[in-house]
């Protein structure tokens, strides 16, 4: 291992050698927070003194004393006191790419999704990967090996997260890892720490040297709706936006947020390309195929801006007619096929059109001589319709069909009966052979999930029902129940939502997919398409089945022509983006727009993307006039992100309050009735099936002057930032897979047998740099990516309300390194919080930690503060035995259930059949992917924390968690407030998750985070900073 | 198609049957039907003929009555039509299939596609069929099966038909009707209110609703014989019958309430969409 020259972005990131000489220089820098901290083995072993003896003047010595020699990314940012090292761990899995900061953070997602966009850097080590291999071994090993060493060495008692290699690591890895680190537990630590870091340099250099010398690409081909192919090369580790952006411009489509391309998994199943996934994962190893299509049919086509746009979403109609997907009367096919001729042929002339044989033509899945008799009389109706006219009325007549727009699925209901679920605009439909026997609306589903082959929809209670039900169908396959969750997820999203929805915080456990629609939501689409102002572009109308003339009238400017010419396609659009291609700005404005709001962009753009602030510069001469509308939009997010997440939360409350149930119209109301009510009658439809029932106690979501009053209230009290940055691993590693164990354990423990009843925890919430670490230390396996979660309507906390004390203890005193807890902080006399304690308090928020071995699960409690006032000591009487009891258990069969944070404060009681007992024993672990990330995680800690840990935590008042998002950033503050023998301590715990693709500049954004987090609670102090840093290497896996 | 519940009422003609001295026995119509007064159904049958014709103005057909089908005059149990497409349908009572016999041929007559149902495991009363103008709602009742309503998703392809839990004896159609393009009136009983609760469910198109003390007084029929800018109709229930729903039934504007009454043939089972097919032999114009 030699060390080459790092590219300068590779520098930039790791600022190992920046950092170095510039602590150097000015060692007294090291008291503000943009200092430079590294996590070099010599910092270690200056902050080896027990952390929790240290006081600040000591820490600060040591720091300036260690600052010689570090100099890793984040760590300058860490205020010096901060500063002590508890552990770090360097896992470098496949690629070689240490360099590669992450781009994506993802906190506490344990579970991660496949789907998750990878960081452009990823792609282009990628092709590394295979020399680096060797290499990472060995440095993984000595990874390992260092760690124990050092943990032991530093805190005897206190494990913290060292454990992470193991859980990123496949499984043959992790057990020779551990081989390892048994034996070589005693050996000298800090040797193993230096090599490990050069090792980790070099490899990045390399990777990005080679990078910029060999970019495979890939060839693949895109039929289009009028059948023609389209074809380009793309870079091995494209991104499916990429590919998209290409065929949009190809088409000239500017209204591209209602397409897709779809690629065929089986003959049976088509799935959508995730724009913010590699192609590479999603396709596996099918061939780089595609059929461009209507993914979210515009309820109302009249509100399209551009008539191409009707034109090609008329083009997707006619393939659904013909194919039968869309089913019409004889009277609408006639109609319908008869504006198609209208649109291709233009006014029926008896000569010309006299003899056209109309067989050539596809109006109906089976045609008829009498359709096309219809087709053609009623085409000498529609004279003096122009093409886009005619398109209209075609659309118009089609959007009315009741199967327009309705994405159908197979599935059975519990009793085995065949049925359909078809996802529309507004909501999920139930069919039995044509027949609609049932539906859910969006408002009123609550959460839809899915585990294995089942999917579920939890339903809010009606009117006169206490009861929320959860039913459940199963689906074919697995893939087949995931497929239909997302497609359930996105149409949610599209059509309900104003803006999407961030892909699952950091925060609490999330078990599953996180996939979220990332793309923009109709109305935003909508908004989008009013500044759309070029000229109608020019395009041809084609039949399938020749190309006809083009009628279409709109006018043709120099400005169309030059449009149509200037995108040729592919190359000239990444190109545009490049240095210095802005000649052609015109042309730009389109898609330049688009560019700048989807995360996952062409090559260049990314650059552009990762740094907000650069990005207008950069863009300006790009993006035209109208794409300023977006830039500030964009301008404003991030101002947001800047602001106090709290205002940020709460306005994101407000929303979700103002969102909720539709019309009070009269019809509307009486559709909360019961459903069992309305199912009564029906014999053969046995569709729904209670597996919860759920007593539940609504509580409103006033959290937000609580929370405030929290936070202003504990003044004296102190602050655990946490934050955790951590790239996104696009595979579900081994961590997540044992985290969705804990899920499982928790979840299903008391009361999971069919028939049995257990309460389930509304919320779960881990912290994921504990998790992570636990998962290190576990070698038990489940399935991940079986399970997804999502819940249609944003709330802020809900939790159920547990006695705290002993939960916190069994965490603090946790032995294992895999028990990283949020220490508690300094306790403070305490007058108000009491107060508000009794009134507000209602839910709390419970997060559990299980060990691999199931014994006990460790598990970190907060409470979350609700609204209303709530018998608090009855909730908390009946919580706490529950929870102990499940604790032991560990099932996988988990019910959907798992995670919540966003619902409203509420205190749930469930009473849980579990019908599908057959399936609770099959695990699947083949599809387990292999992860190959990189994790970091570096504990600072200041030495008061450790007053709370493995004392009487005293008593839990208040706990709440408030998330807020912006762009890039995820934060999630968990206040937690607790009265100790009159002493009332809070504990504020914020994770950030910073995410984003390659250059955002995460050294930046973490400072900023923290020094916010202080500006914020001036009077508190950080004790403890947590950097939880993954970084995606690898790129297998699956979609 | 044209707009969302625009097609709702459209009529240029209505079909009826005579009333047959056999309905009077009650023998023929089958067990449990009560004796009724001849005349007086007869009289009722006529006026309602004669409101369709010259109060609405439709063309009025009348099938002549046959003596070997007292329920004939309830052909509304017979065919299910929309548009320019009839579904001749199959009744739950094997004794009344044949009637749907005439009523084919008078439709056929008219113009409209026929579809038969060709399955012998179908069951389908007309009268169980709600058309809202946007949408089907078939009960699934005593009369008429899943079957059955496959069959008129099968035919009415271009709409969304739901099914409905009908309990008790009744037809869809006698718990429930259209007022309106956007209004579904209903009966107070709780079958009524179970199924419009269902509807409400089911539907992807907000509808008012409007409860009526009287479950009969709910079938209604809203009709638009035609010429633009004349309020439609509202055939309602009336003239002495179920006087309790009179009043709420004034809250309906936008529509001519046109009262006819029934109640002697309501013994037979009969309501005024059972009376009566309406079609419009223009249904596109």
């Amino acid at each position: 291992m030699t060390t080459e020259v790092g590219s300068a972005s590779e520098v930039k990131k790791d600022s190992s050698q920046l950092g170095t000489d510039a602590t150097k220089e000015k060692p007294k820098e090291v008291a503000e927070n943009q200092q430079n901290q590294s996590s070099d083995p010599e910092e270690e072993k200056g902050s080896q003194p027990p952390p929790a003896a240290e006081s600040q003047s000591s820490l600060r010595r040591q720091k300036r004393e260690k600052e010689t020699s570090e100099s890793r990314g984040i760590s300058r940012f860490i205020p010096p006191w901060l500063k002590k090292q508890k552990s770090y761990t360097l896992v470098v899995a496949k690629d070689g790419g240490d360099k590669k900061e992450p781009t994506q953070a993802v906190v506490e997602e344990q579970v991660l999704d496949k789907e998750e966009p990878l960081p452009e850097e990823q792609r282009q080590a990628k092709g590394d990967a295979e020399e680096m291999a060797q290499k990472k071994q060995e440095i993984k090993v000595e990874v390992k090996e260092e760690k124990p060493s050092v943990s032991k060495e530093e805190k005897p008692s206190v494990s913290k997260v060292e454990m992470q290699p193991t859980e990123l690591v496949s499984k043959e890895r992790e057990e020779k890892v551990k081989e390892t680190q048994e034996d070589k537990l005693e050996g000298g630590a800090a040797k193993r720490e230096t090599k490990e870091v050069q090792t980790n340099e070099l490899k990045a250099e390399k990777a990005s040297q080679k990078v910029t010398k060999k970019t495979k690409t890939v060839q693949c081909k895109v039929t289009l709706l009028d059948g023609t192919e389209y074809s380009c090369d793309l870079e091995k580790h494209a991104k499916g936006q990429v590919l998209f952006d290409k065929v949009c411009e190809h088409l000239n489509l500017l209204e591209k947020d209602y397409f897709g391309l779809l690629f065929q998994e089986s003959p049976e199943q088509k799935n959508w390309l995730d724009p913010a996934k590699e192609i590479k994962r999603q396709l596996r190893n099918l061939p780089w195929l595609f059929t461009f299509n209507v993914k979210f049919y515009p309820p109302d086509p009249s509100q399209l801006t551009e008539d191409i746009t009707r034109y090609f979403l008329c083009l997707q109609l006619r393939q659904d007619i013909a194919s039968g997907r869309l089913p019409c009367s004889f009277v609408t096919h006639a109609l319908l096929g008869s504006y198609t001729l209208q649109a291709e042929l233009g006014d029926y002339d008896p000569e010309e059109h006299g003899s056209i044989d109309l067989s050539e033509f596809q109006f109906a899945p089976t045609q008829t001589k009498e359709l096309e008799e219809k087709v053609a009389e009623l085409h000498k109706t529609h004279r003096g319709l122009s093409p886009a006219q005619a398109d209209s009325q075609f659309l118009e007549n089609a959007k009315r069909l009741s199967m327009y727009g309705v994405d159908l699925h197979h599935a059975k209901d519990s009793e085995g009966v065949d049925i359909k679920l078809g996802v529309c605009a507004n909501g999920l439909l139930i069919y039995k052979d044509r027949l609609r026997i049932n539906r859910f609306a969006w408002p009123k589903i609550l959460k839809i999930s899915y585990k294995r082959s089942n999917f579920y929809i939890k339903v809010r209670p009606a009117e006169l029902e206490q009861f929320e039900s959860t039913i459940g169908f199963k689906l074919p396959n697995h893939r087949a129940a995931k497929r239909l969750w997302k497609v359930c997820v996105e149409h949610h999203t599209f059509y309900r939502l104003v803006s999407p929805e961030q892909p699952p915080k950091a925060k609490f456990l999330t078990l599953g997919s996180k996939f979220r629609y990332s793309g923009r939501t109709q109305a935003q689409t909508r908004q989008a398409s009013t500044l759309i102002d070029r000229p109608a572009p020019h395009f041809e109308r084609t039949s399938s089945k020749r190309v006809s003339r083009s009628l279409d009238g709109a006018p043709i400017g120099v400005m169309d022509q030059s449009l149509m010419k200037d995108f040729p396609g592919a190359a000239g659009e990444i190109s545009a983006y490049g240095p210095g291609l802005v000649s052609i700005a015109v042309v730009q404005d389109g898609d330049g727009r688009r560019e700048v709001r989807s995360p996952t962009k062409a090559p260049h753009l990314q650059l552009i993307e990762g740094k907000k602030n650069s990005l207008r510069v950069e863009g300006d001469n790009i993006y035209v006039r109208h794409s300023n509308l977006m830039l500030e939009e964009l301008d404003k997010a991030q101002e947001d992100i800047l602001k106090h997440q709290a205002s940020i939360s709460e306005l994101k409350r407000n929303f979700m309050e103002s969102t909720p149930e539709p019309r009070p119209n009269e019809w509307e109301k009486r559709r909360i009735t019961p459903l069992s009510l309305q199912t009564q009658g029906r014999k053969g439809d046995h569709l729904f099936k209670d597996i919860l029932s759920v007593k539940e106690k609504y509580l409103m979501p006033t959290t937000r002057t609580v929370e405030e009053k929290a936070q202003e209230t504990d003044k004296s009290s102190h602050e655990t930032l946490n934050i955790v940055e951590e790239k996104k691993r696009a595979e579900v590693g081994k961590d997540e897979r044992v985290i969705t164990e804990e899920m499982n354990g928790k979840e299903i423990s008391p009361g999971s047998g069919p028939g049995e009843i257990r309460k389930v925890e509304p919320v779960t919430q881990k912290d994921s740099t504990s998790l992570s670490s636990e998962s290190s230390s576990s070698s038990s396996e489940s399935e991940e990516e079986d399970v997804g979660e999502y819940r249609p309507h944003h709330r802020v906390t809900e939790g159920t309300i547990r006695e705290e004390q002993e939960y916190e203890e069994e965490v603090e005193e946790e032995p294992r390194p895999a028990a990283k807890v949020v220490e508690r902080e300094e306790a403070v006399p305490e007058a108000s919080p009491v107060t508000q304690a009794g009134a507000s308090v209602i839910t709390v928020e419970t997060v559990i930690q299980e060990n691999v071995g199931a014994q006990k699960i460790p598990g970190e409690k907060s409470v979350h503060e609700g609204a209303l006032k709530q018998d608090m000591g009855e909730e908390a009487e009946e919580e706490p035995q529950k929870v102990n009891g499940e604790v032991s258990h560990v099932d996988i069969d988990v019910l959907p259930q798992i995670i919540c944070c966003s619902e409203p404060p509420v205190v749930k009681t469930e009473m849980v059949t579990i019908s599908d007992a057959s399936q609770r024993t099959e695990i699947s672990t083949k599809e387990v992917p292999i992860v190959q990330t990189e994790t970091k995680t570096i504990t600072y800690e200041s030495p008061q924390i450790d007053g709370g840990a493995g004392g009487d935590s005293g008593t839990l008042l208040t706990a709440q968690t408030i998330t807020s998002e912006s762009v890039s950033t995820t934060t999630t503050t968990h206040i937690t407030k607790t009265v100790k023998g009159g002493i009332s301590e809070t504990r504020i715990e914020k994770r950030i998750v910073i995410t984003g693709d390659g250059d955002i500049d995460h050294d930046q954004a973490l400072a900023q985070a923290i020094r916010e987090a202080r500006e914020q609670h001036p009077d508190m102090s950080v004790t403890r900073v947590v950097v939880h840093k993954e970084t995606e290497l690898a790129e297998e896996g699956e979609d | 198609m044209g707009t969302p519940g625009e097609g709702l009422g459209r009529c240029s003609h209505a079909l009826i049957r005579g009333v047959p001295e056999s309905l009077a026995s009650g023998e023929g119509a089958g067990a449990g039907l009560p004796a009724l007064d001849l005349a007086k159904a007869q009289r009722e049958h006529g006026v309602l003929g004669g409101k369709l014709r010259q109060r609405l103005g439709l063309q009025l057909l009348e099938l002549p009555p046959e003596e070997s089908l007292p329920l004939g005059p309830l052909l509304g149990d017979t065919a299910v039509i929309q548009g320019d497409t009839a579904l001749i349908t199959r009744p739950w009572s094997p004794a009344r299939r044949p009637e749907v016999d005439g009523v084919r041929k008078a439709l056929q007559d008219l113009g409209l596609r026929i579809v038969e149902i060709g399955d012998q495991n179908a069951t389908l009363d007309g009268t169980d069929v709600l058309f809202t103008g946007r949408e089907f709602f078939v009960g699934l009742s005593k009369w008429t099966n899943h079957r059955g309503a496959e069959i008129v998703a099968d035919t009415f392809r271009d709409f969304a038909v739901s099914t409905v839990p009908v309990s008790g004896p009744s037809h869809l159609r006698g718990l429930c009707g259209m007022g309106g393009p956007r209004t579904v009136v209903a009966g107070r009983s709780d079958a009524a209110q179970k199924a419009v609760r269902a509807m409400a469910v089911l539907t992807d198109h907000p509808y008012a609703s409007l409860t009526l003390p009287d479950d009969a007084a709910a079938d209604c029929l809203f009709l638009r014989p035609g010429l633009p800018g004349v309020p439609p109709f509202l055939l309602h229930r009336g003239g002495g019958d179920l006087p309790n729903s009179q009043e709420a039934l004034q809250k309906l504007s936008d529509v001519t309430l046109v009262p006819v009454s029934c109640s002697e043939l309501e013994k037979a089972g009969a309501g005024l969409s059972s009376l009566c097919l309406v079609l419009s032999t223009r249904p596109h114009s």
